[in-house]
């Protein structure tokens, strides 16, 4: 892989860190309302997911969904407004945090409801084989998502239509205060693929490059038009399910394991082993992010609230 | 002009739809060759657009509805079956959170241009889980058009505008008209019905009712009863579509009777005819010169016993009786 790529996917995990470690300062101090579930320490699944697509190409989110629009190619700004509620966020401050979809860069959206996504991007996947294209379809949810309805509706209709999708289980070892090993009773969430007739991989979420060099398997498989391909990512949250949470479900200990194993430092032990980098190249990308982050808090500060006539609009089309 | 069942009509317009439109399909359970849903009234078309335009799925009406939601989203027009409308209970997720809030929580930037057709209604004898109306329920949920045609040319000019509106719809095909054989007369050309407007299918002075589905063709032969009994000229309007609802039709007929009954196939309890008393209690209090009366079923699932169901179900006689305790 050339250096451009490899620098840009430690760009877009450092983004997304700088962004969300920045959110959490920002609801401590009381800037922002409602639910906020962090991203940080999952970066290299989005990443490594992302970094396998092309702009043309969906993805569907979760409630926990900031690295995914950034991975995608959101803009800070954009949702840095959208979590405060002003008018210059992605979605006119009606969705805020859990809710940001974007379109044009292929987003069609974070979701409140667990598992949700995984119907819905069959849709999207559909319409591509329909329309004739070869776009492609990630859709990344969770652990305790692979346990609902759609998990196993979702993924057998994928798999008997053949659909370009590929279903990125984020297995971050909870569901809220429930442990994975509690809510089910299988050791890797991707043996469930052969129950549906499609290949089930699990990787290491914490190395970008694995996730990479997995879901890009799975993309030319879905391009070749050979169908779905479940892939599990096994990684961890760093903070609690939603800002406020205390964590007293987790050992210390095992935080302390996967703090060793935290994507991004690894990421930059490896470009700067590999020659890719020097350790300076990379603290200016970190400057820069936090530049970047900072412009986009005062984005959000200066920006306008919608009008109260916004309430009206957009019900129909 | 020309004679067709309900079932044709509606049979009609998916057809003709599919040919006039390649973005048009269909995704659901036996709508493929053999059946064409459960009722039939999807049959031939698979033999004539494929199977990859009348998909047949598992049964999975999470996924159904999910899928038409991404299709939808990403520039095709859908129409997901969901076979009778009880188990829209299934997919309720879909369209409570997902259908019906997404072009808002994202600013407009979406369009979800689908159908969902499901049957509705009872009358036989299909007992509590194939028998329930739902648009009490669903007209509680912003987002969401919804129709309910009672007759044959209704259902096709209806469902026409339904397959090209920008906004999801909720189709509700009365399962005794369908499976009934319900005929009446269509034009030969094509046509279509603006969703959101009543349709007075019989002038009268005295009182109006309001009424939909099934129940429009109970207030007719009780209208035309009264007429010739006793002299009583009842209005009689069909809803068609209760989101978006004709309330300007409503209000203008209450205007002219001054008296309103509303007949609806629903549990009185949170209706489709609450929400028509409330608003012409509202905005139209001053023209009434009788209380508004509701025709309603019972508080209670539907049940299977022929007695009961029939006991269940307001007919011509519950209608006479409310309409004579007011003119
Ligand atoms: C249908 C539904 N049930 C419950 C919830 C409440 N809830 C929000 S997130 C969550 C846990 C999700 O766990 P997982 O899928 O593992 O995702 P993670 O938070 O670990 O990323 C729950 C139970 C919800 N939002 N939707």
């Amino acid at each position: 892989m050339d250096k451009t790529k490899l620098m840009s996917m430690y760009e877009l995990m450092v983004r997304i860190r700088t962004f969300e470690e920045r959110v959490r300062k920002e609801f401590a101090a009381g800037n922002i309302g409602g639910f906020i579930h962090l991203y940080s320490g999952e970066e290299a699944t989005a990443v490594g997911v992302c970094s396998a697509i092309r702009k043309d190409d969906y993805i569907i989110s979760t409630h926990r969904g900031h690295g995914h629009v950034i991975a995608k190619g959101g803009k800070t700004d954009r949702m840095m407004a959208e979590l405060y509620g002003k008018i210059t966020g992605y979605n006119k401050g009606k969705g805020g945090s859990m809710h940001i979809a974007d379109v044009e860069l292929g987003i069609l959206g974070a979701n409140g409801i667990v598992g949700a996504g995984i119907t819905i991007i069959n849709g999207a996947a559909l319409s591509a084989q329909m329309r004739g294209t070869d776009q492609v379809c990630a859709c990344f949810f969770s652990d305790g998502a692979s346990n609902t309805t759609r998990f196993h509706e979702g993924i057998n209709l994928a798999s008997i239509w053949k659909l370009p999708v590929v279903f990125v289980i984020e297995n971050n070892g909870y569901a809220e205060s429930t442990p994975v090993t509690y809510s089910t009773n299988i050791k890797n969430l991707a043996e469930r693929a052969c129950a549906y007739g499609i290949p089930g991989v699990t990787v290491d979420g914490n190395d970008v490059m694995a996730v990479y060099e997995a879901a890009k398997e799975a993309v030319e498989r879905a391009r070749r038009k050979e169908g779905p391909t479940l892939l599990e990512c096994k990684t961890y949250r760093y903070h609690g399910h939603f800002e406020g949470d205390m964590q007293e479900y987790k050992p210390k200990e095992e935080v302390e394991e996967w703090l060793k194993k935290d994507p991004i430092p690894r990421f930059a032990s490896k470009l700067i082993n590999d020659k890719v980098a020097t350790e300076s190249e990379l603290k200016e990308i970190d400057k820069r992010l936090e530049q970047e982050i900072e412009d986009a808090v005062k984005f959000a500060v200066e920006s306008p609230y919608p009008d109260v006539s916004e309430t009206f609009e957009d019900v129909w089309a | 002009m020309k004679t067709v069942t309900y079932m044709q009509a509606f049979n009609e317009a998916i057809d003709e739809e599919m040919a006039r439109d390649k973005t048009v399909f269909a995704l659901g359970e036996d709508v493929g060759q053999f059946w064409g849903n459960a009722l039939g009234e999807y049959k031939g078309l698979a033999a004539k657009y494929g199977a990859e335009r009348l998909r047949q799925t598992p049964i999975s009406e999470t996924a159904i509805v999910g899928a038409a939601i991404g299709a939808a989203a990403t520039g095709l027009r859908p129409i997901a079956v969901v076979m009778f409308s009880d188990f829209l209970g299934v997919p309720m997720d879909e369209i409570l959170n997902q259908l019906t809030k997404m072009r808002y929580m994202f600013g407009g930037i979406i369009k979800l241009p689908m159908v969902i057709t499901s049957y509705s209604g009872a009358g036989f004898q299909a007992a509590a889980q194939h028998s329930k109306n739902m648009e009490g329920l669903f007209m509680t949920i912003p987002g969401l058009k919804i129709v309910s045609p009672a007759t044959p040319y209704d259902v096709k000019g209806l469902m026409k505008s339904a397959i090209r509106d920008d906004n999801p719809v909720l189709f509700l095909l009365r399962s005794v008209l369908l499976a009934g054989g319900l005929k009446g007369e269509i034009p030969e050309e094509e046509y279509t019905i603006p969703l959101g407007r009543a349709d007075i299918k019989r002038e009268g002075k005295d009182v109006t009712v309001v009424a939909i589905g099934t129940m429009v063709h109970r207030a007719l032969a009780c209208a035309n009863k009264l007429e010739a009994e006793k002299g009583i000229s009842v209005e009689v309007v069909d809803l068609r579509t209760v989101i978006p609802l004709d309330k300007e039709t409503i209000i203008n007929s209450v205007k002219k009777t001054n008296k309103l009954v509303i007949m609806d196939e629903e549990p009185k309890t949170g209706s489709v005819a609450a929400e028509i008393a409330a608003i012409v209690a509202e905005e139209a209090f001053d023209s009434l010169d009788a209380p508004i009366k509701r025709v309603c079923a019972p508080d209670t699932p539907v049940p299977f016993s022929p007695v009961l169901e029939k006991f269940w179900m307001p007919d011509e006689e519950n209608l006479a009786k409310a309409i004579e305790e007011i003119v």
